[in-house]
């Protein structure tokens, strides 16, 4: 034994890849080299495949369906429509409102009609085509504004058009008295077009039958146990026969919250007995889920000459087309956080969700937050316009901080460095200006060399946005992480076993060095996520790193406390100042004790843990009150962009960011976080729309619906702050969602700089800068 | 679905005359698309990459005779001094991957308005050559777009090859898209100027039902330079040209821009290319005319 002078730290540097450290991803050389299994890779011996037929109207009654002829086809197995479903026929996230296959009538184009089994992929796609549905084509309800307003509009669904209307109310922003004390006044209206997440895996897993009577599902997805709860009652069977494993996921952002070829894939494979792999195509996919809500807002804010707020409203109108999907809780961020991070005396907000016959939204990186972000931004910038007054400094006079409450009343009771963001991305250094024939690449219109400096002219805007982290509004939300600790090989092992989807964000990373850095060892095995063990809740509301990672730390200290239990007893003496470190059990007096494979011998430590955050409130539906949200985050950009003034096309040169963290947990894996997130904020600003007309998406293919390249994203510079949030685990703060907010409004605030213009809608088009 | 798969041009167009309906492959950056996506169902497929001849180029005379089949990496790598325009299109077609595998002849067999190859060889007067067992045709390129996605070909012939004159005065080429690069023409220019016989030639690409020239732009501009001097051109000459390009087009509004758009874009971009071409020209090297 080592002398017992030294403290535990001195060890600490033994562990590489702990929390704080960069490990190499499990995932990432497989992803590179192309020998990662996504879902869509799925194999099954004597599997079937599954397709869809979908409505071609995005509203109309069925007068009937007959499948005689595509069930007549050699190679055929199953035609299902909703007669077939043997239990529950809807299913949905926050409201039972979609039907598994439509029921008597469609309510958008692309709704599951009909499904089909077949022993070729291309055999299912031909007997999908042979069903003939008798259409009664009726006329959509497309206006969101009209289905919420408009007492003549048609109903979409039977009790109304109205999803959730959620007022907040502080102060009195309708009396006469506190208007007349601001001195400028700006209103604006501005639109948020229909965003898709875009992910490259599309929807796809396999079904597998079990003896039991149940059924074994692998699949994509971002929450396995909601998929679990909405799949048994609809297939009929006790959530226990519903056993689902996470494949492969391309990519989530939100899409894969729904339900989406799940239900599908489950029911033909009970039906035929037989495996059934269903993977959607990408056009097909563009109609396979949920997408952004686009919204409509109108903006009022009144502040003194000095740029003191004073009042402001706001009214968001919110498309979550046919379903309801997760449109309740969209409404809910959407109006509690709907004027942003500031500081607001007399406010008005009041966000609506409607029901119209468009593509269903729902989920999407930023929730609510980046419509209402863009809105409040904009007019922030409008009045320090009014008021002659720098826009940084605007917000910064008039941002939250700790201490303060948001619009719904709740105490900031954790860092909220707002003003310190602005002030470090305004002190950030500007690029170099544009040099006389620079390459094409770096000017607006890029390789297609419309310009060689023509028209260019440069503009720099700032944006700064405030996002809940976690689940608010009063929900019971966990997670559950299991670690088993023992020797293996002669080594202290553990693994970690949690239902937590990764998607891509690196939570199969973080995992492992929260074990590392709680258990003091270097081995750790990440287990598949799946149903036998707890719900580890959804990979969104950039919650997973404080709820699995704390329910993964939780359990550590459970796994740690019966080590010490056990030391104690191996060692014959009680110790109250154990610690694990570097494979070793460390008395604060007294050094080194003993190492941890001795320590274990042949026992296997196995404990499981439900992590739950602080309990939050629902908002009181008439005022909007109460501590919804469980923490909040914030990120700010400044955008410099170059553009092409006559042609209207933009080159964005730079992107700088500063965000919280609260604790910096994996620096590569949070840069990619803040990377990819501006990169979303950027396609929504410049060119990231599903085009809409009568309820029909013109532009599902990637071929038109355009996301950034790498010429379009531009290199980034980042500076990321600690102030530990003492509610979290390690301090952190969620990081996922907050860069997707800011860099929106800061790319379009530097067009209006460089264009004059005022842009009240994204994604800006070169026509709404040309004017033609 | 047969796949046939000659090793030359002799097979191939047995092969094609056999199977008219067999549709051809080049790269495939076309074909694979709309078989992916469900859009064409031919019995059979036509594979070319397995012919020689269709990936070669050579000068003939004095033109350059380029091989249906060779990509657009290879355009611009090796062709890059003599074929300018059509190079600097093909630098903005699709990505690194599609350039590597994408064709000249690809495009032509799509004859999409959109097709990024076209405006160029409209500007340098290029000539299609396709062959069949009955023999081959040269068809001029004003004459070999047809319509929206069709074009001069009969059911059993190829393309073999293009063919078209060394540049003998500056080109450019231009395209708006709406992100920038990885991206189908919203409308797109080509300006090529001959100095040695005192015209101009153009290319306007996605603005009408096909690829087509401007000829009154063409005309107006051959009359107003001045050839024989270094003058920089007015502004009212290079205005003038814009208008006429713009009006040239018969551009609809679609998911990818409205029609207006695609005029005023066009009017900018005949503008600015033919500043760039003047000052070039300007600068020297090439033969004046008479
Ligand atoms: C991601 C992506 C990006 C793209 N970006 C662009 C772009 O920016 N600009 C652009 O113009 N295009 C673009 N395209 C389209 C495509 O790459 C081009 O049209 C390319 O030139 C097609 O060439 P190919 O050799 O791949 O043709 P193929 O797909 O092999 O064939 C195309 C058509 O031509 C026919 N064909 C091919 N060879 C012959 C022949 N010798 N004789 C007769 N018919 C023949 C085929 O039957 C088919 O109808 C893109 C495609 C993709 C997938």
């Amino acid at each position: 034994m080592s002398s017992p002078t030294r403290s535990p730290q001195d060890f600490a540097t033994a562990i590489s890849g702990g929390v704080g450290s960069s490990p190499q991803r499990p995932d990432g050389a497989l992803k590179v080299t192309g020998e990662f299994a996504y879902s869509s890779d799925l194999w099954h011996e004597d599997m079937l495949w599954g397709a869809t037929l979908r409505s071609p109207h995005p509203r109309a009654r069925i007068l009937g369906v007959d499948i005689t002829e595509a069930l007549g086809m050699p190679g055929v197995y199953a035609v299902l429509t909703h007669e077939d479903v043997p239990g529950r026929k809807f299913y949905g996230l926050e409201i039972v409102d979609q039907p598994v296959l439509a029921i008597d009538q469609v309510r958008y184009q692309g709704e599951a009609v009909a499904v089909v089994a077949a022993d070729h992929p291309e055999t299912a796609r031909r007997a999908v085509a042979k069903i003939v549905v008798d259409y009664q084509v009726l006329q959509p309800v497309t206006d969101a504004w009209r289905a919420v307003f408009d007492p003549d509009c048609p109903a979409v669904h039977e009790a109304g058009n109205l999803v959730r209307h959620q007022p907040v109310r502080r102060g009195s922003a309708d009396d006469p008295a506190v208007r007349a004390r601001a001195d400028v006044v700006v209103t604006g209206e501005y639109e948020v077009g229909m965003q898709d997440q875009a992910f490259l895996g599309t929807e796809s897993g396999l079904a597998v039958p079990a003896e039991d009577g149940g059924v074994d599902l692998y699949v994509a997805t971002q929450w396995l146990h909601v998929d679990q709860r909405q799949l048994a009652p609809c297939l009929g069977l006790p959530p226990a026969q519903v056993r689902l494993t996470l494949a492969g996921v391309g990519g989530a952002f939100g899409a894969r919250e729904d339900l989406s070829m799940h239900v599908h894939a489950c029911l033909l494979a009970l039906r035929t007995g037989k495996p059934v792999k269903m993977v959607y195509s990408r056009e097909e996919s563009f109609f396979g889920h949920v997408h952004r809500h686009p919204a409509r807002l109108r903006y009022e804010h009144g502040a003194t000459r000095d740029g003191d707020l004073v009042y402001a409203t706001a009214e968001v109108v919110l498309d979550g087309g046919a379903y309801a999907s997760s449109t309740p809780a969209v409404v809910g961020v959407a109006s509690s956080l709907g004027l942003g991070p500031y500081r607001i005396p007399h406010l008005a907000i009041d966000a609506y969700g409607a029901y119209t016959n468009n593509p269903p939204c729902g989920a999407m990186r930023g929730f609510g937050a980046v419509q209402a972000c863009f809105a409040y931004e904009s007019q922030m910038d409008k009045l320090a316009a009014a008021l002659d007054m720098d826009p940084v400094d605007l917000r910064i006079r008039n941002a939250v901080s700790q201490g303060d409450v948001v619009a719904t009343g709740q105490p900031i009771d954790m860092p909220m460095p707002m003003a310190e963001i602005l002030r470090r991305v305004r002190a950030m250094p500007m690029p170099p200006d544009r040099e006389a024939g620079s390459d094409v690449r770096t000017l607006p219109g890029g390789v297609a060399n419309t310009t060689h400096g023509e028209g260019v002219v440069r503009g720099v805007g700032y944006g700064v946005g405030i996002k809940n982290i976690c689940f608010s509004g009063g929900f019971d939300d966990y997670s559950t992480a299991r670690v088993r600790l023992q020797v293996v090989g002669g080594e202290p092992s553990a693994v970690v076993h949690t239902a937590a989807a990764e998607v891509g964000q690196g939570l199969v990373t973080l995992k492992a060095q929260i074990a590392r850095t709680e258990l003091g060892i270097e081995k750790v095995t990440i287990q598949p996520a799946d149903t036998t063990v707890g719900s580890a809740g959804s990979s969104s509301a950039s919650r997973q790193s404080y709820m699995t990672g704390g329910a993964v730390k939780l359990a550590c200290e459970a796994v740690r406390e019966e080590l010490f239990r056990l030391a104690s007893r191996r060692l014959g003496r009680e110790h109250d100042d154990l610690s694990l470190v570097g494979g070793k059990v460390v008395s604060r007096r007294h050094g080194v004790l003993a190492a941890l494979v001795d320590v274990l011998g042949d026992e296997v430590i196995d404990q499981t843990r439900e992590f739950r955050h602080r309990a939050t409130e629902m908002l009181d539906p008439t005022r909007g009150q109460g501590s919804s949200h469980v923490q909040f985050a914030m990120c700010a950009h400044r955008a410099v962009v170059d553009v092409d003034v006559e042609l209207g096309l933009v080159k964005v040169v730079e992107l700088a960011a500063v965000q919280d963290v609260g604790k910096i947990l994996n620096p590569q894996a949070l840069e990619g976080q803040i990377h990819g997130g501006s990169a979303q904020g950027l396609g929504l600003a410049v060119m990231e729309e599903i085009q809409v007309a009568d309820g029909k998406i013109r532009n599902p293919s990637f071929t038109d619906y355009l996301i950034p390249t790498i010429l379009d994203m531009p290199p980034m510079r980042i500076e990321v702050l600690e102030h530990a949030d003492p509610h979290a685990p390690y301090g952190l703060r969620g990081a996922g969602e907050p860069p997707t907010l800011s860099s929106t409004p800061a790319i379009v605030a530097a067009i209006r700089a460089a264009t004059g213009l005022p842009l009240s809608r994204v994604p800006v088009r070169p026509e709404h800068i040309t004017g033609t | 679905m047969d796949f046939l798969r000659p090793a030359t041009l002799t097979d191939a167009l047995a092969a094609k005359a056999e199977h008219p309906d067999a549709v051809p492959v080049a790269g495939g950056t076309d074909v694979l698309v709309e078989l992916n996506f469900d859009r064409r169902r031919p019995p059979a497929l036509l594979d070319l990459t397995g012919v020689a001849e269709l990936a070669e180029w050579a000068p003939d005379g004095d033109v350059l005779r380029i091989g249906a089949g060779v990509p657009y990496s290879r355009i611009i790598g090796e062709l890059g001094s003599r074929l300018p325009g059509l190079a600097l299109a093909s630098r903005t077609v699709g990505s690194p991957q599609i350039r590597n595998r994408g064709t000249v002849g690809g495009n032509l067999g799509s004859a999409s308005p959109a097709g990024d190859a076209h405006p160029p060889l409209l500007a340098s007067d290029a000539v299609v050559e396709v062959a069949s067992i009955r023999g081959a045709r040269q068809i001029p390129i004003t004459e070999f777009f047809t319509g929206v996605k069709r074009n001069a070909l009969a059911p059993d012939e190829l393309i073999t090859a293009f063919r078209v004159a060394p540049a003998d005065g500056p080109q450019q080429f231009a395209k708006v898209g709406t992100r920038n690069a990885m991206v189908i023409a919203v409308c797109s220019f080509a300006i090529a100027l001959h100095p040695s016989r005192c015209a101009v030639g153009t290319g306007v690409g996605s603005a009408a039902p096909t690829p087509r020239r401007a000829p009154a732009a063409e005309e107006f501009l051959a009359g107003e330079l001045p050839w024989g001097s270094r003058r920089r051109l007015s502004d009212a000459v290079t205005r003038r040209f814009g208008e006429l390009v713009a009006s040239a087009a018969a551009p609809i509004d679609d998911v990818r821009g409205t029609a207006d758009y695609r005029r005023h874009a066009l009017s900018v971009m005949a503008r600015r290319t033919l500043t760039w071409v003047w000052q070039e020209h300007c600068e020297g090297g090439w033969p004046a005319c008479a």
